[in-house]
């Protein structure tokens, strides 16, 4: 088959060739429309990290302690983690909202990425939880013995060694935080998915279209590996696990 | 025929067994041939199975059957109304052409068999001979006429507007600076986002996952009309909580013909299929046909599509055409 990249410059209300690949006003091309895409796509992706990240590390701490809170991380994690991520993106945009009326007005990114977070959360709680249990226990027995609180245990002994232990499997949760961002199409976020679907139907390019969106999706998550690669070189210490000899 | 014991438990083993005697039988018969005959019994294999026979009349009298191809949930074009029973509008106009294929063979014992089809291998069925004639919601465009063959138009489906009745929208003016549904992967998508622009309308176009999803939008009031072809749109509204809260309004933004689709290059079997369904325009058993199944009950739940006929679709009653619609 022929390939035919030119169709990207069409515009997208018209169909037709364009002088240049960007056009104005509402007039936009194909090309400028998967930018956007992409952009919405980052947007979810990022969004969602923020959420999972700081609700991660929080319930996987919460894990590790000796009080009721477990209790309430365990079933944090199980509920995120037992449901299908396609299901939560449709219960945050479809139930939730006729339960608590003030949700109405968010639109679907936000329920979009908020879903995504904290299915992404339940998955980085465990990882912190494998973190923190793999240290040995006198770590913590010797810091209250110095004398420090829980939270100062945490703060300056346990959790500095634990995330340096879990960054490699953290990689691989922020890399699949970028592809799981491809359920918002569910909730009609436009991004990358939605483009391809759409745009293959108007333009019949299909091969083109998904090689170009994966080659997007590849480059997104790429750029993070390579950013969590330089953290972990730079975080890490010598005469731990982890550093190259 | 002795085969070991433990096998005959396993009803599978059994049938993977018996298969395999009746195959070792059809290879015995073949090599049993002499070569010159085997090319031809194998010529003959490849012709059932898959050269196109362009004489769909003479085809049919050979055989003394027609195939039908079906869809399993076009409501109400044809659909499974119960398990194993294709019904609806096209298929009630095939079993129309068959009358018409026995009269003009004369031979009155043909069978229809029923072949399912999806709207992924609708036309390459019909192309490659396996499926004889498909009456469903199949498009008529100038695409699909290099491929097959389409007989007079049928249908019209009208690209309008879903809205609550309580909304007080009447046309796609109305919706300025609001939110409208569509469907992701449909035409209906380009079309609102070309409307919007020309009309200075700023719409925000919403893409739903698919027609049930559209609808959801409309009915949780994120989006405050869903764009879709009218009868699609007919058909969520049937199937609703509450159908009376609802209503298609404005004029038809983009129109599509549906018709039934047969080989391309039968001229013969084309003059029949369309002289019965010009027949039945004329003789206005057509307008009964639709009142049946667009404007009544109609199984399996005895609920009514109450979708008029369109402006469209009376002037081809009056002026038969098979071309595209745009």
């Amino acid at each position: 088959m022929a390939w035919d990249w030119q169709f990207f410059c069409n515009s997208t209300i018209t169909t037709e060739a364009t002088a240049s690949c960007f056009g104005k006003g509402g007039d936009i091309t194909y090309l400028q429309w998967m930018l956007s895409a992409w952009g919405w796509t980052v947007s979810v992706a990022a969004l969602a990290l923020v959420i999972a990240l700081l609700s991660g590390v929080a319930i996987g701490v919460l894990r590790t302690l000796a009080s009721r809170w477990k209790l309430v991380a365990m079933m944090w994690v199980e509920l995120f983690r037992n449901i299908p991520l396609l299901v939560q993106v449709f219960i945050w945009y479809h139930v939730v909202p006729a339960f608590i009326p003030a949700l109405q007005a968010l639109s679907s990114f936000l329920l979009a990425s908020i879903a995504l977070g904290l299915f992404t959360s339940a998955r980085i709680a465990e990882q912190v939880r494998s973190g923190i249990q793999a240290l040995p226990r006198g770590q913590s027995q010797a810091a209250s013995a110095l004398g420090l609180s829980l939270v100062q245990s945490y703060r300056y002994v346990i959790l500095p060694q634990s995330l340096r232990i879990i960054l490699p499997a953290l990689t691989s949760e922020v890399m699949n935080v970028v592809k799981n961002s491809s359920v918002a199409f569910a909730v009609s976020v436009t991004e990358l998915t939605l483009f391809a679907m759409q745009a293959q139907e108007e333009t019949a390019r299909g091969m083109e279209i998904y090689l170009a969106v994966t080659m997007l999706y590849v480059i997104t998550a790429l750029t993070l590996n390579r950013i969590m690669a330089w953290i972990e070189s730079m975080t890490q210490l010598p005469g731990v696990i982890g550093v190259k000899a | 025929m002795a085969y070991p014991v433990a096998l005959i438990l396993e009803e599978k083993a059994v049938r993977v067994v018996i298969n395999q005697y009746f195959f070792n039988q059809g290879c015995k018969i073949m090599k049993a041939l002499p070569l010159c005959m085997r090319t031809i019994a194998l010529a003959g294999i490849c012709l059932i199975s898959g050269i196109t026979q362009a004489d769909t009349l003479q085809k049919i009298t050979e055989s003394g059957a027609i195939t039908l191809g079906y869809r399993e949930s076009s409501i109400p074009f044809s659909y499974l109304a119960e398990p194993g029973k294709p019904s609806g509008f096209g298929v009630d106009i095939a079993n129309k052409i068959v009358e018409a294929v026995r009269k003009k063979t004369g031979k009155k014992d043909i069978k229809v068999v029923f072949q399912a089809v999806t709207s992924q291998n609708r036309l390459p069925l019909v192309a490659n001979g396996t499926v004889d004639l498909e009456c469903g919601s199949t498009t008529n465009n100038a695409t699909r006429a290099k491929e097959v063959s389409f007989a007079v138009n049928y249908f019209f489906a009208e690209s309008r507007l879903l809205v609550k009745k309580s909304a007080q929208i009447k046309r796609l003016g109305d919706l300025s600076n609001k939110t409208v549904a569509t469907t992701t992967g449909t035409t209906s998508f380009t079309q609102l986002r070309k409307l919007s622009l020309e009309k200075n309308l700023n719409l925000s176009v919403v893409p739903a996952k698919d027609h049930a999803d559209g609808f959801l939008l409309l009915e949780s009031g994120r989006a405050q009309a869903f764009m879709m072809d009218d009868v699609l749109l007919a058909g969520l509204v049937m199937n609703a909580k509450n159908p009376a809260e609802y209503e298609i309004v404005g004029e038809p933004l983009q129109t599509e013909a549906y018709a039934c689709v047969l080989r391309k290059d039968d001229a013969a079997f084309k003059v029949l299929v369309d002289e019965t369904l010009i027949g039945l325009m004329k003789s206005g058993e057509f307008e009964k046909l639709y009142k049946k199944w667009f404007e009544s009950a109609i199984p399996p739940n005895g609920k009514n599509l109450a979708l008029p006929m369109s402006q469209r679709l009376k002037e081809n009653l009056k002026s038969p055409s098979d071309q595209p619609a745009s």
